[in-house]
C-alpha cells in the first residue's frame, strides 16, 4: 500500500517502515523501536531491561522490540486478570474447567489460571480466618482421533505429554479429563465411535463437517463439565480466532447470532463459557510461550479446509497488511448488541466478597430489551431469528421436518441433508441429546389449549404459516 | 472445488432444469442450475421485478434517474429497467444520469458508451462533471494527493454530483447498479474498518430517504457474474474496464476474498448480505444530527459538508484535510504544524460526516 507520509492515518504500523533498515543492531543504537522519542535498546515500560528481540540479530517487530520479557508477561497477564475480575469470571466458590487443545492459546490460558489459583492459595494460607476458599481447576482435552486423520499413537503421546504438563502445575492438583465427542451418545451404546464417523460422513459440505465437529466438541466439553461438577468453562479463544469467527459468521449468514459468541461471558450453556484471553492476539500468546518455555502440544490439527481455511488465510493476509486489523475486527463486532445471556448470572453466594459482586453489577451489560425467550438451534446453540422458529402447528408435520426447521439456516444448509429420506437417517445418527433439544416443550400444553378452543378453530393448521 | 453440490441428480440430464425443453446454455452462478438462455433471461428479469415490487421501490408516475457509468451494471440496469417498466407498466419516467470525474483513459471512453446507450434505449441523458462542479478533475486530484486516499475524494464528490444532477433533472429517485457482490464487499469492509454506523445502513435497499434524493439498488440480490452473463448473451453495449486507480483500493482485498468464496459456496454472497441485515446494531445511538453545509447548502451533519472540507483542502494545498479522524490529536509531533495552521477547520472534521455513503 502506498503510504505517502508519516501523517498517513491508515494505522500502518510505524515499525514496518523502520524494519526496512534492518541490519544487525549494535547494542548502543539499539533495535527497531518505531518510536522517535524512546531511548533505543531498553524496554518502553520499565526503561531498564533490554527488549525481547535485542541480541537476537534484529528483525524483531512490534512488541518484541518494545518490551522486555517481564513487562510483556505482566502486560499479558494484566489483560487476562482484568477480563477475569471485571466480568466476575472466576469467583472463590467456582470450579473451573479449562478446555485444553494443546495449542498456544489454551496453554497460556491454563498457565494463567494456574497462576491465579496459586496466588489465591497463598492468600488463603496466609489469611488468619481462611474466609475465602480457593477455586478449583480442572483440565479437559477433547479427543477427536476417531474422526481426524491423526494417528492413534500420535494422540496417545500427546495426551501423555499433556498429563505430565498438568501434573507439573500443582499444587493445587488439577484433574485431567480426556473426553471424546463420541461420548455424547448415550452410555451403553458400544458403537459410539462408528456412529460418530457415520454422522460426520453424512455431511457433504466440507465446511459443514468442520463446523459440526466444532459444535460436538463444545457439547462434549459441556458434558464433562456438568458431570464433574464444574461451574465455569474457560476457553482460550483469543482475538485472532475471534476475528476469524466474525468473518465466518458473516459469511455463513449467522449475523444475528454473532454477538452471542464473541462476548467475554456466554451463559446460554449449562456451564457458562468465559473467554479471559479475548483481548490477546495469537502472536502475543506465541511470544509468551516462547519466552516462558511453555511447550504447546505437538498435536497438529489438519489445517481447516473449505471456507474456514479461506477465512484464516484472508485474516492472515489482512493482518500482514495492518497488524492491528484483528483487533479492529473484534472491536467492531464488539459493538453489536449482546444478548441477555452474555453476562454471568448474578452471584448470590455469601462466600463471594462484596467487592466482586459490586464489580459484577457494574460491568454486567444492561439488557437492551426485556429477556425474550430466544429459541436456539439444537446443533450449534445459536439464537435463531424469529422466521426460523418451529411451527407448533398441526401434529401431522413430520418430526424430522420440525427438527430441521428448528435449526438455524446455516446448519440447515451446510450440515443437514437436503432431502427428506436422508434427513431421517441423519437424525438417527445425531446424539439423542441434540435431537431432544428441538422438541418444543409446550406441546403438551398446546394440545390442552387446543381442546378448549377447538370449536372456534376454522382451519387445520393453527401454527404460524 | 465446489463442495456438496446441492443440485438434484436429475440435472445431469441434458435439458434446461426450468423448461425441460431446450438445451442448457449456461450454469447459473447463483444456484449452479443448468439453464437455457431464454429461461435465464426470464428468471433474471423476474427476480429483479420481484425485488422492485416486494420492496415497493417505485410509485407510478415517478421520475427516476438511472446512475449510468457506461459499465456493465448500469448498462444492464438501464436495459432491464426500461424493459420492466414497459412490460409491467411501472409508469416511470426514466432518465440517464452520468458523472464525469475527469479520469483520462477511463471515464472519457465510458462516457461514449453512455451516449450510445442514450440512443439505444431512448432515455434522455444528463452528464455532470467534477470540473464544472468543483473545478478539479480526478486526475488533477490524484496528482496532488497521491494514490492512497483518492477514492475518498471521488466517492464524496460523486455523491454530491449525482444529487446535483438529479436535482437538475427534477427526478424523485435515483437508482444505481450496485449489485450483490458490491454490497457484500461493503459489509465486509465496514467490519474490517470498524464502521458500525455504516454497517447498519449499507444493506438497506433504499437509502437517503431523509435526504435530498432517495436512492435504491434494484440489483441488491443480483450476482455480478449473472449481470455479466446477461450483458454477454444479450450482446449489450458496455465499457468493461475498471477505474485505473482501483488496484490500490482497500476494497480489492474484500473483492478477492469474495471471488474465492463464490467459487466454494455461491450462496455465501447472499448470506453475507443477510448477515448484514440481521446484525444487532442499536439504532438509538447512531444517527447524526442533520443540518446543512454553511458553504454550499448541501445536507451535512457538520458545519461544512465533507465535499466542501475536501475541496478546501485541495484549494489550500492541504491534501490531508478531511482525511482520517481526529487528526493531530493522536499523532503528537508530526501534526502540530498542521493544527496551528488550520485551527478552526480542524475542529470540523473531528467527527466523520454521517451522511456519507460510498
Amino acid at each position: 500500500m502506498a503510504c505517502n507520509s508519516g501523517n498517513c492515518q491508515s494505522n500502518c504500523h510505524q515499525n514496518e517502515q523502520v524494519a526496512e533498515n534492518d541490519s544487525i543492531p549494535t547494542p548502543t543504537t539499539g533495535s527497531n523501536d518505531g518510536g522517535h522519542q524512546q531511548q533505543q535498546g531498553v524496554c518502553l515500560k520499565c526503561k531498564v531491561s533490554p527488549p525481547i528481540s535485542s541480541g537476537s540479530g534484529g528483525g524483531g517487530t512490534g512488541d518484541e522490540a518494545r518490551f522486555c520479557a517481564d513487562c510483556f508477561r505482566a502486560n499479558l497477564f494484566g489483560k487476562f486478570r482484568l477480563a477475569v475480575t471485571s466480568h466476575a469470571m472466576i469467583t472463590p466458590s467456582d470450579n473451573v474447567l479449562v478446555a485444553f487443545s494443546g495449542g498456544v492459546a489454551s496453554r497460556v490460558a491454563l498457565q494463567f489460571v494456574h497462576e491465579m489459583q496459586q496466588r489465591a492459595q497463598k492468600n488463603y494460607e496466609a489469611s488468619k480466618d481462611r474466609s475465602l476458599p480457593v477455586f478449583g481447576v480442572g483440565v479437559a482435552f477433547v479427543d477427536e482421533s476417531s474422526v481426524c486423520s491423526i494417528s492413534k499413537d500420535g494422540v496417545e503421546e500427546a495426551i501423555q505429554e499433556m498429563k505430565s504438563t498438568v501434573s507439573k502445575l500443582a499444587p493445587p492438583v488439577k484433574q485431567f479429563h480426556v473426553v471424546s465427542s463420541a461420548s455424547l451418545y448415550s452410555s451403553g451404546s458400544s458403537d459410539e465411535k462408528d456412529r460418530l464417523k457415520k454422522l460426520i460422513g453424512a455431511v457433504d459440505d466440507v465446511t459443514g463437517k468442520d463446523d459440526l465437529l466444532m459444535h460436538l466438541r463444545m457439547w462434549a466439553l459441556q458434558k464433562v463439565a456438568s458431570e464433574n461438577g464444574y461451574t465455569k468453562l474457560v476457553l482460550g479463544l483469543c482475538t485472532s480466532r475471534i476475528a476469524c469467527h466474525v468473518i465466518a459468521a458473516t459469511v455463513k449468514g449467522q449475523g444475528y447470532s454473532l454477538s452471542a459468541d464473541i462476548q467475554y461471558v456466554d451463559a446460554r450453556w449449562e456451564v457458562p463459557v468465559v473467554l479471559p484471553l479475548r483481548d490477546c492476539t495469537t502472536q502475543e500468546l506465541s511470544i509468551l510461550c516462547r519466552i516462558d518455555g511453555l511447550k504447546p502440544s505437538q498435536l497438529v490439527n489438519d489445517l481447516p479446509s473449505g471456507i474456514n481455511g479461506l477465512i484464516s488465510s484472508f485474516v492472515r493476509l489482512l493482518q500482514e497488511e495492518n497488524p492491528s486489523r484483528e483487533s479492529t475486527i473484534v472491536r467492531t463486532a464488539g459493538k453489536l448488541t449482546p444478548f441477555h445471556f452474555n453476562r454471568v448470572p448474578e452471584i448470590n453466594d455469601s462466600n463471594v466478597p462484596l467487592a466482586t459482586i459490586r464489580r459484577q453489577k457494574r460491568y454486567n451489560l444492561k439488557p437492551q430489551e426485556s429477556i425474550s425467550s430466544e429459541s436456539f438451534c439444537p446443533i450449534c446453540n445459536s439464537p435463531v431469528i424469529d422466521s426460523n422458529s418451529p411451527s407448533w402447528g398441526s401434529p401431522k408435520t413430520c418430526q424430522f421436518t420440525e427438527f430441521a426447521s428448528s435449526c438455524c439456516s446455516s446448519c440447515q444448509f451446510q450440515i443437514l441433508p437436503q432431502d427428506q429420506l436422508s434427513m431421517k437417517e441423519f437424525c438417527s445418527l445425531l446424539p439423542e441429546r441434540l435431537v431432544a433439544r428441538s422438541k418444543p416443550k409446550y406441546n403438551g400444553n398446546l394440545d390442552m389449549l387446543r381442546e378448549q378452543i377447538q370449536d372456534c378453530l376454522l382451519s387445520d393448521s393453527d401454527g404460524e404459516t | 472445488m465446489e463442495e456438496g453440490n446441492k443440485i438434484p441428480k436429475s440435472a445431469s440430464s441434458r435439458l434446461c432444469c426450468r423448461c425441460n425443453e431446450r438445451k442448457p446454455a449456461l450454469k447459473r452462478p447463483k444456484t449452479l442450475e443448468q439453464i437455457c438462455r431464454k429461461c435465464f433471461y426470464e428468471v433474471f428479469e423476474e427476480e429483479i421485478h420481484q425485488v422492485i415490487v416486494g420492496n415497493q421501490l417505485f410509485k407510478a408516475g415517478e421520475r427516476v434517474a438511472i446512475g449510468a457509468s457506461g459499465g456493465k451494471d448500469s448498462t444492464v440496469l438501464a436495459y432491464v429497467m426500461s424493459e420492466l417498466n414497459r412490460r409491467h407498466n411501472y409508469g416511470l419516467d426514466l432518465f440517464l444520469l452520468s458523472v464525469d470525474e475527469g479520469i483520462t483513459g477511463y471515464r472519457d471512453d465510458s462516457l461514449e458508451t453512455v451516449k450510445r446507450n442514450e440512443v439505444q434505449y431512448g432515455l434522455p441523458l444528463k452528464i455532470v462533471s467534477y470540473k464544472e462542479l468543483y473545478g478539479w478533475t480526478m486526475d488533477e486530484i490524484v496528482k496532488v494527493i497521491g494514490l492512497k486516499n483518492n477514492c475518498t475524494f471521488c466517492g464524496v464528490f460523486r455523491r454530491q454530483a449525482l444529487d446535483r444532477g438529479a436535482a437538475y433533472l427534477k427526478v424523485d429517485k435515483l437508482v444505481t447498479g450496485h449489485n450483490a457482490d458490491d454490497i457484500a464487499e461493503t459489509v465486509l469492509l465496514n467490519i474490517l474498518r470498524g464502521d458500525v454506523a455504516r454497517l447498519s445502513r449499507c444493506t438497506s435497499i433504499t437509502t437517503g430517504e431523509d435526504g435530498p434524493i432517495p436512492r435504491c439498488k434494484p440489483f441488491k440480490y443480483t450476482y455480478e457474474k449473472e449481470i455479466v452473463m446477461y450483458a454477454y448473451f444479450k450482446k449489450l453495449d458496455y465499457f468493461s474496464t475498471e477505474c485505473i486507480y482501483s488496484p490500490n483500493a482497500y476494497r480489492g482485498f474484500a473483492r478477492e476474498f469474495i471471488k474465492d468464496l463464490e467459487r466454494i459456496r455461491p450462496r455465501a454472497i447472499v448470506d453475507i448480505i443477510k448477515s448484514g441485515e440481521n446484525f444487532r446494531i442499536s439504532t438509538s445511538t447512531k444517527m447524526p444530527e442533520q443540518g446543512t453545509c454553511e458553504r454550499c447548502g448541501y445536507i451535512s451533519s457538520q458545519k461544512w459538508c465533507k465535499a466542501c472540507v475536501l475541496l478546501e483542502g485541495l484549494n489550500r494545498g492541504l491534501p490531508k484535510l478531511g482525511i482520517g479522524r481526529s487528526r493531530g490529536l493522536e499523532n503528537g509531533n508530526g501534526n502540530r504544524k498542521d493544527m496551528e495552521q488550520n485551527g478552526d477547520v480542524r475542529s470540523i472534521e473531528s467527527k466523520q460526516c454521517g451522511s456519507l455513503d460510498f
